[in-house]
C-alpha cells in the first residue's frame, strides 16, 4: 500500500549503530554497525567507546540504509530514534543525528523506547500485534515483562530483573567458562551438546515466598554465583569442567525461569499472544522451549528471526510507523536522551511541531 | 554562501548563520545558551532558530562548519552529528575547526596569547597563539599548572577563554574578557578559504585528546572462601 508511512528508525543506546527503514510493516533495509568488537577485552560494553563508534558510524550506516531501500531522505514520512532507555552518551548521538536529520529534510521526529520497538519489530514479521499481548524482553541490558495493551500510547510493566539482565548472566557464565563475549551465542552452542539435566541450579524467585512479592520479576544474580561455585569446586578438587554440561544447565535455569513467568503472565491476564525480544531471545533453547509450553495452553508464541531480536534501527522504524499510523504527535526538537526513560512511555510526543 | 556554523565544544552551545563571500565573513543570525548539561536539547531548536531569522530553507545553505573541540566529549559530539547528518542530508560540505582557535584567532593584538577552555578533572583544553592569532602550540589537555609554564616560556601577555577565566589564580596572567566561548565568525573565516575554493568536506574527527576511561577486565573473583 502506498499510503502506509515511510519511516526510517536510528537505534544507538547501546553497541550498536543502527538505521532500519520501514514501510507500513515491511522492512525495506536494516544497516547496521558493531563496536561489539571494541569492548571484547573489556569483558562488557564501555559507554565512551560505544559513543565514539556511534559517531563515527551514523553517517555511512544512514547512507547503507537508504541505498538498500532505494528511497530518499526527502521521501520519508518521518524519522523515529530510540531517546531511552539505554546509555546516556551513546543515546545522545542517536538523537542529535535523527534531529539533523529532521530540521535538514523538514520532517518530524519521534523520540521512542527502545523496549516497546523490542516488541513492535516483530510486526515487520508477522503482521499486526493482537492486543492485549505479553512481551516478554531479555538481553544484555534489560530483562522485563509487559502486558501491551496499546503499543502505540501506553504499556504495563509486569516485572523485571531485581539484580542482573538475562544477557549479563550468559556472558558471566560464559567468562567463567572461558567463552569469548558476549556469552549468549557461545553458551548456546556448548549447550547444544550438553546434558540441561546433569545439575539443577537454582531458579531465582520461583519459590513460594518469593512469588508474593516478586511475581513477575527475575533475579538471576544468585544462579551466576551458583555456577562459579560449582565451577570452583571441580576447578579445586583438580576434575575437568564439563563446558557442555554446565552450559546447559545454566541455559535451561534461566530459559526455564523466563518462559514460566511469561506464561504464568499470560494465562493470569487471559492473553492469548507472547512475543519474545531482545539478544536473548536468539537463544535457540529459549524459543524451542517456549513454543512447546505456550502449545499446551493454546499461546500463540511471536518471536521475529534472531537478527532482528538483537538492537537494530528496523524496530525503531517498525514502532515510529506504527506510532505514526495511529496519528500520535511526534516529539519537539527539544527531546532529550533519557537513559531512564520509564517503561510506560512509548514515545515522547510535543504538543506541536515546530 | 549562506554557512550554517555550530560549536558545542564548551558549556556555550552556538549555531549561527554566516554569509561568506569574497569581501569575508557576514554574520546573519547566531544563538548562544550556556548550559553545559543541555547539549542534545538545546542545539536543534537554535539551528531552526536561526535559519527561521533569516527565513531560510535548510536547502539554502552552502556548507557547514563545526567546532571539532577540544571539548567534553559527551557534549561535543552533539555539535559534530548534527552537523554531519545536516550535511550529509543537504549534499553540502562540512568543515571542521579546531574549537581553540574560534578563541584564540580572534583574539589577536600582536603578543602572544593562551586560549583556554574547562576540560573538568581540574584540567584545561589550551593552545598558545602568536600576535597573528596563529595556533603555535596546542591543542593540548593539562593541568593549568602545565600551561602555565609553557604559557612563561613563550611570553604570552595574555590568557582567554572560559578555561582561562576559571584558572585565572593559576595561570598568573591578565584574562582578557572576551571571547570566552569559540565565535561563530572567527571559525567561518578560519574555514573560509576552503569554503571559497569548494573543497571538498572533511570528515568531522573530534579532538577528543582524551583515551576513554576503560580497563580491561581483570581475573575474576573467586565465590568459594
Ligand atoms: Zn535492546
Amino acid at each position: 500500500m502506498a499510503d502506509e508511512p515511510l519511516v526510517l528508525g536510528i537505534e544507538t543506546s547501546c553497541d550498536e549503530t543502527g538505521v532500519g527503514v520501514v514501510r507500513g510493516h515491511t522492512l525495506l533495509a536494516d544497516a547496521l554497525a558493531s563496536s561489539v568488537e571494541q569492548h571484547a577485552r573489556f569483558g562488557g560494553v564501555v559507554p565512551e567507546v560505544a559513543s565514539r563508534a556511534h559517531l563515527e558510524a551514523i553517517v555511512p550506516t544512514m547512507e547503507r540504509a537508504l541505498t538498500e531501500a532505494g528511497v530518499t531522505l526527502a521521501d520519508v514520512d518521518a524519522i523515529a530514534v530510540t531517546s531511552g532507555p539505554g546509555l546516556a552518551g551513546a543515546l545522545l548521538v542517536g538523537v542529535a543525528a535523527a534531529k539533523g536529520y529532521a530540521v535538514a529534510a523538514d520532517k518530524p521526529v519521534y523520540g521512542v523506547n527502545h523496549l516497546a520497538a523490542h516488541v513492535a519489530v516483530d510486526t515487520l514479521e508477522h503482521g499486526p500485534l493482537p492486543e492485549p499481548a505479553i512481551a516478554l524482553l531479555v538481553s544484555g541490558g534489560h530483562s522485563s515483562l509487559l502486558l501491551v495493551d496499546d503499543l502505540a500510547h501506553g504499556v504495563t510493566p509486569l516485572g523485571a530483573t531485581i539484580d542482573d539482565a538475562a544477557g549479563e548472566a550468559f556472558d558471566k557464565v560464559a567468562r567463567l567458562l572461558g567463552l569469548p563475549f558476549p556469552g549468549g551465542p557461545y553458551i548456546d552452542r556448548e549447550a547444544c551438546a550438553g546434558d540441561p539435566a546433569a545439575i539443577a541450579f537454582p531458579r531465582g524467585l520461583t519459590a513460594a515466598k518469593d512469588l508474593a512479592a516478586h511475581r513477575y520479576d527475575f533475579s538471576f544474580s544468585g544462579l551466576k554465583t551458583a555456577v562459579a561455585r560449582w565451577v570452583e569446586r571441580r576447578q579445586r578438587a583438580g576434575e575437568p569442567i564439563p563446558v557442555a554440561d554446565v552450559a546447559a544447565s545454566f541455559q535451561e535455569a534461566v530459559c526455564d525461569v523466563l518462559i514460566g513467568k511469561a506464561l504464568d503472565a499470560c494465562r493470569s491476564n487471559g492473553v492469548q499472544t507472547l512475543v519474545i525480544g531482545g539478544g536473548v531471545a536468539a537463544n535457540s533453547r529459549l524459543r524451542a522451549m517456549a513454543e512447546q509450553r505456550a502449545a499446551k495452553y493454546d499461546i500463540r508464541v511471536r518471536t521475529p528471526r534472531p537478527t532482528l531480536c538483537t538492537d537494530n534501527g528496523a524496530m525503531v522504524a517498525a514502532l515510529g510507523s506504527h506510532l505514526v499510523a495511529a496519528g500520535v504527535a511526534p516529539s519537539r526538537l527539544d527531546l532529550p536522551a533519557d537513559s531512564a526513560m520509564p517503561l510506560t512511555t512509548v514515545s515522547v510526543t510535543g504538543e506541536e511541531w515546530t | 554562501m549562506l554557512v550554517l556554523v555550530v560549536d558545542s565544544s564548551t558549556p556555550a552551545v552556538i549555531a549561527a548563520l554566516v554569509e561568506v563571500t569574497a569581501a569575508g565573513v557576514e554574520v546573519r543570525a547566531q544563538r548562544c545558551a550556556v548550559d553545559a548539561r543541555a547539549h542534545g536539547e538545546l542545539l536543534a531548536p537554535q539551528v531552526d532558530a536561526v535559519l527561521a531569522d533569516l527565513g531560510a530553507r535548510p536547502s539554502a545553505l552552502g556548507a557547514i562548519v563545526a567546532g571539532l573541540g577540544p571539548g567534553p566529549f559527551t557534549g561535543l559530539r552533539v555539535g559534530l552529528v548534527t552537523a554531519a547528518t545536516m550535511g550529509q542530508a543537504l549534499g553540502v560540505p562540512t568543515y571542521g575547526v579546531c574549537s581553540l582557535d574560534g578563541i584564540g584567532f580572534p583574539a589577536a593584538a600582536g603578543e602572544p596569547v593562551l586560549a583556554a577552555t574547562d576540560a573538568r578533572r581540574r584540567e584545561i583544553y589550551w593552545a598558545v597563539y602568536d600576535g597573528a592569532g596563529q595556533r603555535i602550540v596546542g591543542p593540548e589537555v593539562s593541568a593549568p599548572e602545565v600551561a602555565a609554564a609553557r604559557a612563561r616560556d613563550l611570553a604570552v601577555v595574555a590568557v582567554i577563554g572560559d578555561g582561562a577565566h576559571r584558572y585565572a589564580a593559576t595561570l598568573e596572567l591578565p584574562a582578557a574578557d572576551e571571547p570566552r566561548y569559540p565565535m561563530p565568525v572567527a571559525l567561518a573565516q578560519l574555514a573560509a578559504e576552503r569554503i571559497a575554493a569548494g573543497a571538498p568536506g572533511e570528515p568531522l574527527t573530534p579532538l577528543y585528546l582524551r583515551r576513554p576511561d576503560a580497563v580491561a577486565a581483570a581475573g575474576r573473583k573467586p565465590v568459594l572462601p
